[in-house]
């Protein structure tokens, strides 16, 4: 028989605001702990909460943005719970009524894209941070009350692959937005992953674990890997999979359980009575939409009509918006009507370099900007000097900050495609190579490459081997 | 030296104004009455740790300030004004407790709003706060970790509460007026039992910033005093719009002032007759209708009308109360300030076993009480039958008023269904004791002002307040009828002995 795995994600997001959820306070991340702490947010005696506006007109963008339904009417819950990292005993948090419903992000795996659906956005406050020592446990306030967006998928993903990708994409619309920075390392972006499996072609879902404590988008895969062969061994050996949460050991590379789920916990949850209901106008709705910038789906969806672009490689483009723009500069810069050539060094050479210098292709301020690169790339497409030395250059040129033009003048990589020197060195060859001759001679086409092979050699790599085949060829074949 | 502790605000205004007195002289009559009898009437919460503490370095600059200062704006200037608070809102630096053991020791390092525009209009905070039911669960200030307030009128009698000591340090001189807060009735019900006046302002009129919240829904500060001059005086400076507090609204505030020089001819006054049943008390019965006949005189009009949800208020409110406590007062846990049980065998340092000892010694009998009492109502599976439910009956109330003051200018009712009771009298029985704010919760859950006001004396010489209900934001109108009623009686002038 054979298991489809059945995965949800609850994701916890930071908003970048510049001041905390309901005080004044700043969000800075990495302040000495307690230095950015108030009244209102270490929940003293008489303090109250005050909306954020610029929280909520974020968590509006999002949830436009990953196509949800705003309503009109809107409250704020209290969800009751003892706790030290939270200061009032009661987080703010939105239950019946969440900021939004009912929405989808379409992701692409391999070459395919696949919509999954999103169940709700709500707004809420983040609780401080518990630092344990020896002998004590310390609690800094600093992250108590910065905006938080809690996003909850459908159980739409079959594979960890997905749900990478799905972590991927929302990074990227969150990104595009630009009110996350979507860090799992710094924890601004945190995920709780809900997996299942059932035989393929049922319904019914199976008995689900819930995944904690991963701090990468890879982790989170490999905590999926591990946790979905588990549950299948379990369930091939007749067993049945306990509900429980799991933590993911990155060291151990293993998830084991916390704690058996007990019955349902119950957090008294009623109406936040410190925060006055409120409306959000179709006017604001319209207003922020119309602020919304082209979202990576759009742009990936324009790349590939406009550029002839397959949805893979689209898909690398887009990811980051200004890389994305960026390279949508340099694709519009190339004159041919075939993108092709362009777009293979934004996703080769280019991300190659961006990768090694762990930053992003629009970040790599390449020495005589978009013209320098499109020439460089124009060399080497129309042979003027080869791939492998282009890619040098690209590198040399941004290691060294000087002109691509320059660096190939000075190491005279042009390549030589002149007749008159190229028929004295392919006579050299022929000589020096009677087996390779008898051999091609005698029909194996494949030897006149290891004489080319020799050709470049000898001319230091700046032979055109085409050129250098089409007069080996000539040369075989009127001197035969 | 004349005893200018007996005196209102207005007047001492009148006199530093004239520059007859200063400052330092009021606050000197203050301590001497305070130190003669407060061991008796125990009015404030900390009276043992003396009054030494009385900013008396900014009383010269008071008084520097209304000799050179200014030409002073009449109708917000306090300056050199001494005022008490209720230990339940915030004074920066100064120990505000709730009457409570779990906030031992609590200073807070901020100012309430309201205690922020009294510092900016020249008043002076008296630092000993006035004594309270624990965290305002009370109608007797007898539920107070520091012990209970004693009726000035007979001081075997409760005050009330639970603002009780604000009620009781004004009435006995001890304070020239004070800060309250009212839930269900908690500065109207001890105005009335101690003969002064009691103002809770409509819901949002006043910020409820640094006030130590109770039911966020239903609270409400509000001036006690000895007169109505006093507590317009008063709104004027700590009403408005606060933007630390959401629920306070944003309407421009009156000069309440200007209300007190109108008549009441041909204002309309209902009668709820869910508020004088049969077994109402026979003289508090005589007193209201001697009082409102006095109105009536004046040129007011009445009419019978029916508030018909009014008995379901006691319990619509201790669902609703009861419940936003539960959650209020989960953060006294003994992690950040306050009280918290040091177990030097308890080695294991469990956190749940911290917040158990710590709640279970830091809260009083009462506040344990309705924090179960609210934790029950919200959990899984009673929300609906209870909460819910509450929700729509307080809605149904609210309507109740709304069509009432669709015909009429105010109501008027008694404050209470009867004068104040024995200390020790209901303790044992609490719904007996939910029972005396029947007349006054039915305000908080509508959201309207209400005031209390002396309008007579029982045989046995304790006061009788007269309550007037206006609708949404319309202060002035309770001002108007109260002060007109006020200049024909000289109720709010009689001193209890002491």
């Amino acid at each position: 028989m054979e298991y489809e795995p059945v995965i949800g994600l609850e994701v916890h997001v930071q908003l970048k605001t510049k001041s905390k959820a309901f005080c004044g306070c700043s969000t800075e991340f990495g302040k000495e702990p307690n230095s950015q702490v108030c009244p209102v947010c270490l929940g003293f005696p008489g303090s109250l909460p005050v909306l954020n506006r610029v929280f909520l007109d974020y968590a509006i963008k999002v949830a436009l943005a990953l196509n949800c339904t705003v309503q009109e009417k809107h409250k704020f819950d209290r969800k009751n719970y003892f706790y030290p990292d939270l200061p009032k005993n009661y987080q703010i948090s939105q239950y019946d009524l969440p900021l939004s419903k009912k929405g989808y992000l379409d992701i692409v795996v391999g070459d395919k894209t696949k919509r999954v659906g999103i169940n709700r956005v709500h707004m809420e406050e983040d609780a401080g941070k518990l630092i344990h020592e020896e002998d004590t446990s310390l609690v800094d306030f600093n992250r108590t009350g910065i905006p938080l967006l809690e996003i909850v998928s459908e159980p739409d993903m079959n594979s960890p692959e997905e749900a990478y990708e799905y972590l991927t994409f929302l990074k990227s619309v969150l990104g595009y937005l630009d009110v996350s920075d979507c860090d799992m390392e710094k924890g601004s972006l945190r995920c709780d992953v809900n997996v299942s499996l059932r035989p393929k072609g049922v319904l019914a879902l199976g008995v689900k674990a819930e995944l904690k404590n991963m701090n990468s988008f890879k982790g989170t895969k490999d905590a999926l890997v591990f946790e979905i062969r588990r549950q299948e061994e379990i369930l091939r050996e007749g067993g049945k999979v306990i509900q429980e949460t799991r933590l993911w050991d990155a060291k151990l590379s293993e998830t084991f359980s916390m704690r058996v789920k007990e019955e349902a916990k119950d957090y008294r949850y009623f109406p936040e009575p410190d925060l006055a209901p409120f409306i959000i106008s179709a006017q604001k709705l319209e207003e922020i939409k119309k602020n919304i910038p082209e979202l990576p789906r759009q742009k990936l969806e324009r790349f590939v009509k406009d550029f002839c672009l397959s949805e893979g490689s689209a898909k690398i483009l887009v990811g980051i918006k200004k890389d994305a723009d960026y390279a949508q500069s340099c694709i519009e810069s190339w004159e041919g009507k075939d993108k092709k050539p362009v777009v293979n060094w934004l996703i080769g050479p280019l991300l190659f370099e961006a990768n090694k210098r762990k930053c992003g292709i629009s970040d790599l301020n390449i020495p005589g900007g978009n013209i320098e690169l499109i020439n460089l790339i124009k060399s080497a497409e129309e042979a003027k000097i080869s791939n492998l030395a282009a890619k040098g250059v690209l590198s040399e040129s941004l290691d060294t900050a000087k002109l691509a033009r320059e660096i190939i003048l000075e190491k005279n990589l042009y390549q030589v495609s002149d007749t008159e020197s190229l028929d004295k060195i392919a006579e050299e060859i022929i000589k020096g190579n009677p087996k390779s001759v008898m051999d091609y001679k005698q029909g194996k086409a494949n030897a006149i490459m290891f004489l080319v092979g020799q050709m470049m050699k000898k001319s230091n790599g700046k032979a055109n081997p085409i050129v250098a085949r089409d007069i080996l060829k000539k040369m075989l074949t009127d001197g035969g | 030296m004349m005893e200018l502790n007996k005196l209102t605000a207005h007047e001492l205004i009148e006199k530093l104004s004239r520059e007859e007195i200063t400052s330092d002289q009021i606050v000197s009559c203050l301590n001497k009455r305070i130190n003669a009898i407060d061991s008796e009437v125990k009015a404030y919460a900390r009276v043992e740790d003396g009054l030494t503490s009385w900013p008396v370095n900014q009383l010269a600059s008071y008084n520097n300030n209304r000799q050179t200062g200014k030409p002073a704006n009449r109708q917000t200037d306090l300056q050199g004004i001494p005022i008490s608070i209720k230990d339940n809102i915030c004074a920066d630096g100064l120990n505000t407790e709730c009457c409570s053991k779990i906030l031992e020791g609590f200073k807070p390092p901020y100012d309430a709003t309201v205690i922020k525009r009294l510092k900016e209009a020249g008043a002076i905070i008296s630092p000993l706060k006035t004594n309270m039911d624990e965290f305002a669960f009370g109608s007797s200030t007898e539920n107070s970790c520091f012990g209970s307030t004693r009726n000035p009128w007979n001081l075997e009698c409760v005050p009330g509460g639970s603002s009780g000591g604000s009620a009781a340090c004004v009435a006995a001189d001890e304070a020239i007026w004070a800060l309250g807060s009212d839930t269900g009735g908690s500065i109207r019900q001890p105005a009335s039992f101690c003969g002064v006046v009691g103002l809770k302002p409509t819901y949002g009129r006043v910020s409820r910033y640094g006030l130590i919240a109770f039911a966020s829904s239903l609270d409400q500060i509000g001036p006690i005093t000895k007169d109505i001059r006093d507590s317009a005086l008063l709104m004027n400076v700590i009403a408005g719009h606060d933007p630390n507090d959401s629920t306070s609204v944003n309407i421009d505030i009156p000069d309440y002032t200007k209300s007190l020089e109108m008549d009441i001819k041909g204002i309309k006054i209902a009668l709820p007759k869910e508020y004088f049943p049969e077994g109402l008390d026979p003289e508090v019965k005589d007193i209201i209708n001697e009082a409102i006949n006095k109105l009536k005189s004046q040129g007011a009009s009445f009419e019978n009308v029916s508030l018909p949800h009014t008995e379901y208020a006691v319990e619509v409110y201790y669902i609703i109360a009861t419940a936003e406590a539960s959650s209020n007062l989960a953060r006294f846990d003994g992690v950040q300030y306050g009280f918290r049980v040091q177990d030097a065998r308890n080695k294991t340092r469990n956190l749940i076993e911290m917040y158990k000892k710590t709640r279970g010694e830091g809260f009083g009998e009462e506040a344990k009480r309705r924090i179960i009492l609210g934790t029950f109502i919200l959990s899984h599976g009673y929300y609906d039958a209870y909460y819910l439910r509450a929700l729509k009956v307080r809605t149904l109330i609210k309507q109740d008023f709304d069509h009432v003051f669709k015909g009429f200018d105010c109501i008027v009712t008694p404050t209470s269904p009867t004068p104040a009771f024995k200390i020790g009298e209901k303790v044992e029985d609490p719904l007996k004791m939910y029972l005396s704010d029947i007349y006054t919760i039915s305000a908080n859950l509508s959201g309207i002002p209400a005031i209390s006001i002396p309008c007579g004396f029982t045989k046995k010489g304790l006061p009788v307040g007269l309550q007037i209900l206006a609708k949404p934001f319309n202060e002035e109108m309770l001002f108007r009828v109260a002060y007109a009623y006020e200049q024909s009686t000289e109720w709010h002038k009689m001193k209890p002995k002491l």
